[in-house]
């Protein structure tokens, strides 16, 4: 485990874009109706909003990014970090953070980078757009996180493409003398299990070809789940599953251990939203309440590193917060990788939720 | 790990199927009730009860519920 701490950031703002498209688990034709109906009561997802194929993550971004721009009143010139999370880049090449530069018309002095992780991605990003802040050399940074996986899922795979979907989000990001909550992160990395969540072929390894589109069946225990081809998204459900309940409790009460704190004064969890029942599992071996565990997957499905801010804008636009609040965000999944950080979210915090339009 | 309370614990992590029809010898993946989701149910049991972990391979390598159980007082 890798812990450090991050001292005189604040988060300011966190905005939400999600494509207009909105599809029901009930109205899927690949399921029958008792298995939508038991998809719902143990992954929790009712809805995703998924992309027509034409909006990109990037797209989504932006607009959560000038939203939020826009309700803090920041002035674009003294942006100094751009950071853009995502496993749906716009093209191989030019990274999408530079392209998202001169979209937002941000300055040239901006430090852009894009990262590519999943689940865990809004974790990294914090961690390293708080560290970059926290010498005072940066003043305000952005983190965008958003996917649009579900482009890269097969419509005819039950166990992939009912859980995904679309989001992007934008997270505003400030130097603070002031602040005396110091957030703690910790970190980790486990590559042997690559294989659990992948896409093989569009990489540098295995190019597309003529072949790589072409459909294969897939089955599990010898019965048929659909069909997919080398560039569309696999999950081993079970691998994932063992790797989440594990990982994810031991990385939380990791960071409690570390920061000395009894796990009650928490006031909120906001877990990677990967499947309802894993995040009960993980609830209940951390044993709080459910209360202090908002899910958002019911609306949204599992929107990769957007999953998190994403249940935030929710939850503040739910409770009125009346005081500033200790929380823990936990992400884990594709790499295999995960995070966790234990940090305050002001009140104040500006809250924006959107649906893309053009 | 006691066979009987696993048995039973088994038994109770399905909604919809009769504890008569899960025995040692029942080939739990014949049941109708099981699915993707039931194997996720059944690791979170485990853990949760056992502190042990199946693998994909472990459900792969196993028909009946006698070897489940075999397999799971072998693994750490």
């Amino acid at each position: 485990m890798a812990l450090f701490e991050v001292e005189n950031v604040k988060i300011k703002g966190i905005a939400a874009c999600l494509p207009s498209r909105v599809i029901n688990t009930n109205d899927l034709e690949l399921f029958s109706s008792k298995e939508a109906q038991l998809f719902i009561q143990n992954t929790g997802i009712l809805k995703r909003h998924v992309s027509d194929g034409n909006v990109c993550a990037s797209d989504l971004c932006f607009q959560a990014a000038e939203n939020i721009i826009a309700d803090l009143g920041w002035a674009k010139g003294d942006i100094d970090i751009l950071i853009f999370v995502s496993q749906t880049s716009d093209y191989i090449l030019p990274a999408t953070s530079n392209l998202l530069q001169n979209r937002l018309g941000l300055t040239q002095d901006c430090f852009c980078l894009d990262i590519s992780l999943g689940c865990s991605g809004y974790i990294y990003g914090l961690s390293l757009v708080s560290s970059l802040l926290q010498n005072n050399r940066f003043k305000k940074g952005l983190l965008l996180v958003g996917d649009t996986i579900s482009t890269y899922t097969s419509k005819y795979d039950k166990s992939v493409y009912p859980l995904f979907g679309d989001a992007g989000t934008a997270t505003a990001v400030e130097f603070d003398q002031l602040s005396d909550f110091k957030w703690l992160f910790d970190i980790g990395t486990d590559g042997s299990g690559s294989e659990a969540i992948k896409i093989k072929t569009g990489g540098a390894r295995y190019r597309t070809n003529k072949n790589s589109f072409e459909l294969e069946s897939i089955n599990l225990d010898d019965i048929s789940i659909g069909k997919r081809s080398s560039v569309d998204l696999k999950l081993d459900g079970i691998d994932v599953f063992n790797f989440a309940i594990k990982k994810a409790p031991t990385s939380i009460l990791n960071i409690l251990k570390c920061a000395s704190v009894s796990i009650e004064i928490v006031d909120y969890f906001f877990l990677h939203q990967a499947n309802l029942f894993m995040n009960e599992t993980i609830r209940k071996k951390i044993k709080v309440h459910k209360e202090k565990v908002p899910n958002s997957i019911q609306n949204f499905g599992n929107t990769n590193g957007a999953s998190i801010p994403l249940t935030i804008v929710q939850a503040f636009n739910d409770l009125k917060a009346t005081k500033d609040l200790r929380v823990i965000m936990c992400g884990f999944g594709v790499g295999l990788s995960w995070g966790s950080v234990f940090m305050d979210l002001e009140q104040s915090l500006i809250t924006n939720m959107s649906t893309y339009h053009d | 790990m006691n066979r009987e309370e696993f048995l039973k614990g088994f038994q109770e992590q399905f909604e919809d199927t009769d504890e008569s029809l899960i025995t040692f010898q029942t080939k739990y993946k014949d049941l109708e009730e099981w699915s993707s989701m039931m194997a996720l149910i059944i690791i979170a049991f485990i853990d949760e009860n056992y502190s042990k972990s199946l693998s994909g391979d472990d459900f792969k390598n196993s028909t009946t519920i006698e070897e489940l159980y075999q397999i799971l007082i072998k693994n750490k």
